[in-house]
This record gives C-alpha cells, structure tokens and sequence, in this order.
C-alpha cells in the first residue's frame, strides 16, 4: 500500500465515525438533491439534454486540436496573449513570469480548481505576492489554511457558528449567526483586496472555440470584479473547457447550474473575448489564457477513458456518491474529490499511488447516473483497476484468485469447500472479531451469515434423485 | 418454459433457500426448472479486482456450464449483471467473446423475467407483515430493474410494502470493497440502516442476497429487529 492509499484509509476513518460531519454533509446534500430535482424537472427532457451535451462535449473533446487552434486564433486576434502549459510547471512559471514583468505584488483570485490543480498560489506567494480568494466558500478555506472540500461548495464541510469563529479570530470581527452579516464581514475585506489588487486570476467555466471567448459562471459577482478591475487578468483553462459554438453555452448553462448546484441558472453569466478594446472605457489593460494540458493529452490518448475529458466539473458525481457522503472531500487528498477525481487523479498524477480510489467504491453507478454529460464513470473505476492490476499485480492477489480460480474451476473442490464452512463456522466464534480472526474486516462492525446446513447443490441433488426415485418406482 | 437456475456461490452455501424459493415459484408457474451442475461462481471478484485474466478463467467455466441454457434465471441482480452486462466486456477480443455474446441476453434476473418475459405480476403469494425494498445497485442501474419487484409485491396478499427513502442508495457492499474499506462500507451500511429503521418495516426486501448479507449483518449487530428476506421467499409464499 502506498503512502497517500495509508494515508486516505486513516482519513476515512477518521471522518466516516465522525457521525456529525456526516449528519452534516448529508443534510446539506439533501437540500441540494431537491433543488435539483426541482429544475430538472423544468427541463423538457432531462436524458435527451444529457444526450446532447454529451455529444457536443464528444465532438469538442474528439476534434480538440481543430477547435483549440480556432479558439487561440480567435482570442488572439483581439489582443489576448495565450500561451500553451505542457505541465502545471510551465502554466506555474509562465503567471509568475506575468506577475514579476508587471510588478505585481497583491493578487484577487476567483474560484479556479485548475489552479489548485497545479498549486498556483503556492507559487505565487513564494514569489512574493500575496493571493487574496474572492469566492466567498474558497475565502474561508484560505482562512482555515486548508484545501477545498468540494469542487463546487469549498467550505461545506463548515457551519455557520465555525465561520464566525474564524472570521472572530482571523478577521477580529464580533460572532454572528446571521449569514447576511458573515457575507458582510467577508465582503468589507474582499472590497479592500479587489481595489488593491494589480492582477486577477480566474479559471474558466467553458472556452468557446466558434468566437473564441471564455465563459465563467458564478453567484456571487466576484468573479466579474477580479477579472475586470485589475489592469491585467490571467484566466487559467484546461483544455478540455472547450465548446465548439457559442449557442451550446444555451445547454450548457442551465445545465452546470441544475446539475451542480440546483439552481436554474447561476446569477452571473459572463464572456470574456480579450483585454479592453480601443474606446472601451473598462476592463483590463492585459488579458492572458493559459491553456493547460497537465497530461490531459495522456487521458485523450485513452479511447476507453476519453470521455472523462467530457466533464464540466458540476460536481453531481460527488454529490450522489454514498463514498463522497460518508467520508467527505478532504479524505480523498486531491483536487478533484468524489467520482470523477478518482477517475481522473490516477491519469494526472500516476496510477500506482492513486488507484486506491477506484478500488474504494462499491461501484454503485449513481455518479454515472447523475453526471450531466454522461461520462461512464463507474465503469472507468473498473477499467482503472484492471490497469492497475495488469502494471503491477499484488502478490498477495495473485495467490489468493489463483486459489479462487483453481477452486471455481473445478465443481468438486467447489463442493467440498461449501461442505467446509459449516465444520470452521462454530470455530470462527472463539476468535470473531478479534485480531486473530480472520475475517476481522467483516465482523468488526457486521454479523456473519451462518452457512446452511444443506447447499443448494446438495437440496438439489436429493431432489432430483427423489424424482426419479418416484418415477422408478412408478 | 425451459428454465435453467444460476444460483450464485453464495446463495448456494449461505442462502439456499433463496434456490430452493425460485425453483417453487418457476415451476408453480408452469416453468420447467433445471440446475445446470457444475456451476460455481460467475467470476465477479476477481474481474471487481481488476485481475481480468483470473476472473476470464472463471467466468470460463460459468461460459461453458451454461452453454446449453436456453434461459438463464439469476437469483442475484449483481451475479446475473456479470454475465448478462460484464461478460461481453470481459472477454473482447478474445475466442470466446462470442460465447459471452451469446449468452448474455439469455440471462435474466428472477424478478425481471417474472414480469417481463412470464407476464406475472401476481404469482399467488400470502405473505403477512410490513416491508420496503432495497433496490440493489447492479439490479437497479445495470439492468435498469426497479418496477419489476414492486409490481410482484404489490400483488403479494397481506404485504405492505413501505418504501424507504434511500431504497436506491447502495448498502456498501460492493463485494471486495466490504473488507478491503470497511470503514465506508459499514458507514453507507448504516446509512440505509437508519433508512429502513424510519419506515419501521419488519422486513427488507431485495432482489441480491449480496446487499442483504451486507445489511442483515449490520441490522443483527445495531440490534434492529428487522429481518432480511429476498423476493422470491416472499413470492415463494402460500
């Protein structure tokens, strides 16, 4: 077992007997599976919406290169610098590169998973610039010194009393259980940070390749004040962000709020096509895309997995995931928690230390159920394990389904193995559930089923010969 | 009807009488029930492991013991689904895909074929208590069965069936996943624990023995007194 396998199994103990952070993460889910359910309702048809998504998302992932080469023309053309990261290191040097050319020293930031993905801030502070968050659930992460919890809701895992706890002893201010007035507190601080920042850094929600713009979706408005007060703003975008034309965004919209949050549509909805244009009288004086890949071309290049790059990071998957809802985001120790981070972290950061997360699953399919773009994520977590397996075996595997196969192919072994079980069954009881019983996983915290006395097999065998018997005897 | 029984490793050592349930309601309805010998396991844990190879050299065996069905009834939704929806999966590009091919729109789960291909929805049974229905995952997401066993137990005499709220919530079994992370398997256990508690039902129903071993030997442990039964012991019912 590696050490992030040792390390996410203590963590999950850790918060699956931690039975008010579950209470917590799951009434919070509840609320949100009624929304959702409320406004997908709306939807004509929700599985042909998913269908179409799908498709489109199929047709941008599959002709990538087409429509990447027309979203950098496009963008260009109107005076954004792009550059292309390789690596999380090249995307890293390149904003910090920005960063010092311009003098740089305090930075606003709006949600972006991507930057955490390649640890932006963390650069940029040892740069020596100060990075201030501005989605208000990602503020309070930042506060707490900690990563997001989920990829959609950063600080769910929080209730109201513990941030004004933090807010009390990080920003001085006076308790309050009035959410309207935590907003408030957060708010005066982040209006100071937007007006002295020299730079905004975003992610992007979608790029559309047609007019060569980025989209970015939010609720609270931060994410418009980050990217068009500073005089220069960088938006960070993987390359799988990509829609063909910009009419898909009329899909895609509705559908990341619906999906990911439970709302009809997010309050702010904005297009981003480049710096400000000669006689514009806002925006910022320098627009930059970095286009990241970060071994996103390694997963296209996987025709059975391609289709993870489908995802619009909408969170359902984690949302509906009885592991997510059990053992929470910060257990997993990546950027991408739940269903699709297990998919995906073993393609970005190597599958021998990661593919720990596809074997926790009870492979129960919700997430691909709930996915908005119909991405097949559960079957990826099997493929995730055979890959796995056929790199690098374990030993004690191998042993084990030699046996089980040596058994299971022969009926006779098979036999007298279910003939076995009642005779070490009343030995079993001396020792369940200690450290010397064998099947301590199980009987720790469950009862064991009491072989029968007679198998089907056997039932089925009297039957028979009594049938003929009868009819013998006829 | 010709129908051939796929009674599951498990089912044939710990739950026999789930066997022995199905073979009396398929021959009450007119079925003529055999019990392919030799059957041992479909293969599951080792392909659920990603040791495709060892699980092919079961799955194998289940190819060639099945061979001559005609019809194949699965007492589990997750052991039918390896057969019916895995199998084709598993060996691909292999001699014996069309083997697999052939045989997986044979396999049929119990509750399914009743409805859907017997046209039965009520089979003659008296069973009296209160029950909800935990919808296996393989069954219910796999198969795509979820009306099939309520419209069986809504015609079951004396039955009233209560449905839970996180009926379609996995119960954490996941087979290999219950040991190697026993820690999340018995917390989403005892999520559908709490579910069932709710309703207040004497008995949980299911279409997978798999997911009732997993959560009788939670409910045995909580000492909630509710009892675990699968479907075709309550249809078996006169």
């Amino acid at each position: 077992m590696t050490a992030y396998a040792r390390e996410f199994k203590r963590m999950a103990a850790r918060y699956t007997s931690d039975l008010r952070h579950r209470g917590l993460i799951q009434r919070a889910l509840k609320g949100y599976e009624t929304k959702r359910d409320e406004y997908k309702g709306r939807y004509q048809n929700w599985s042909e919406a998913r269908q179409a998504a799908s498709e489109i998302k199929w047709e941008a992932i599959n002709h990538l290169d087409r429509h990447l080469a027309e979203f950098i023309t496009k963008i260009e053309a109107r005076g954004t610098r792009v550059f292309v990261a390789g690596t999380g290191a090249q995307a890293r040097d390149y904003i910090v590169g920005v960063a010092k050319q311009n003098r740089v020293r305090s930075i606003i930031k709006s949600k972006s998973m991507t930057a955490e993905e390649i640890g932006l801030n963390e650069a940029l502070e040892h740069a020596g610039c100060t990075v201030f968050e501005s989605d208000l659930g990602e503020f309070i992460v930042q506060l707490r010194r900690e990563k997001p919890y989920h990829l959609v809701f950063p600080a769910m895992h929080l209730t109201r009393d513990e941030i004004s706890r933090l807010f009390h002893d990080e920003l001085g201010s006076e308790p309050t259980d009035s959410p309207e007035e935590l907003t408030m507190i957060a708010r005066r601080v982040m209006r100071k940070n937007y007006c002295a920042a020299d730079m905004g850094i975003s992610g992007a929600n979608f790029a559309v390749a047609e007019t060569g713009m980025i989209s970015i979706t939010e609720n609270e408005g931060n994410a418009r004040l980050s990217t068009s007060l500073p005089k220069i703003h960088i938006a960070l975008v993987g390359i799988e962000k990509i829609v063909p034309r910009l009419e898909d965004l009329a899909l895609f919209l509705p559908m990341l709020a619906t999906a990911g949050a439970g709302q009809p549509l997010t309050c702010y909805n904005t297009l981003y096509g480049g710096p400000r244009q000669p006689g514009e009288c806002d925006g910022p004086e320098q627009f930059h895309v970095v286009l990241l890949d970060n071994r996103r071309t390694e997963l296209l290049a996987d025709p059975e997995q391609r289709d993870a790059l489908h995802c619009i990071r909408c969170g359902a998957c984690l949302n509906v995931c009885p592991i997510f809802r059990n053992v929470g985001g910060h257990a997993y120790g990546t950027t991408y928690q739940g269903p699709i981070g297990s998919v995906i972290t073993p393609h970005l950061r190597g599958l021998q230390d990661w593919k720990h997360l596809s074997a926790s699953s009870s492979l129960c399919g919700a997430c691909t159920e709930a996915c908005p773009v119909g991405i097949d994520l559960h079957h990826h977590l099997l493929q995730n394990r055979r890959n796995a397996a056929r790199e690098r075996p374990s030993l004690s595997e191998k042993i084990l389904y030699a046996g089980f196969v040596f058994i299971m192919r022969h009926p006779v072994l098979y036999r007298l193995s279910t003939r076995l079980a009642p005779v070490f069954f009343p030995l079993h009881r001396l020792v369940k559930g200690t450290f010397f019983d064998p099947l301590r996983a199980w009987t720790q915290t469950r009862d064991l089923p009491v072989p029968a006395r007679q198998s089907f097999h056997a039932y089925w065998n009297d039957k028979m010969s009594n049938r003929k018997a009868r009819h013998g005897g006829n | 009807m010709k129908v051939s029984l796929f009674i599951p490793c498990f089912v044939d050592q710990f739950y026999p009488q789930v066997g022995v349930s199905m073979a009396q309601v398929l021959e009450r309805l007119g079925c003529e029930v055999d019990y392919p010998p030799g059957q041992t396991c479909c293969g599951q844990p080792p392909f659920n492991s990603g040791y495709w190879n060892e699980a092919r050299a079961v799955a194998g065996h289940s190819l060639k013991t099945f061979a001559k069905s005609e019809i194949i009834v699965s007492a589990s939704g997750s052991c039918g689904t390896m057969m019916k929806v895995f199998y084709p999966e598993l060996f691909k590009d292999t001699e014996q895909e069309f083997e697999a091919r052939k045989i997986a729109p044979k396999v049929h789960e119990f509750s399914e074929f009743l409805v859907n291909i017997l046209g039965v929805r009520d089979v003659g049974a008296k069973f009296s208590g209160t029950a909800t229905f935990h919808d296996g995952c393989h069954g219910l997401r796999e198969l795509g069965i979820k009306r099939e066993p309520r419209e069986l137990l809504k015609h079951v005499r004396g039955l009233e069936l209560v449905e839970m709220a996180e009926a379609e919530t996995c119960c954490g079994f996941g087979g290999t996943f219950s040991v190697k992370f026993p820690s999340i398997s018995t917390a989403m256990g005892e999520v559908k624990c709490d579910s069932i508690a709710e309703t207040r039902a004497e008995y949980v129903i299911s279409n997978d023995s798999s997911c009732l071993m997993q959560i009788q030997g939670l409910l045995d442990r909580r000492g909630q007194k509710a009892r675990c039964l699968h479907l075709a012991e309550i249809l078996a019912q006169t």
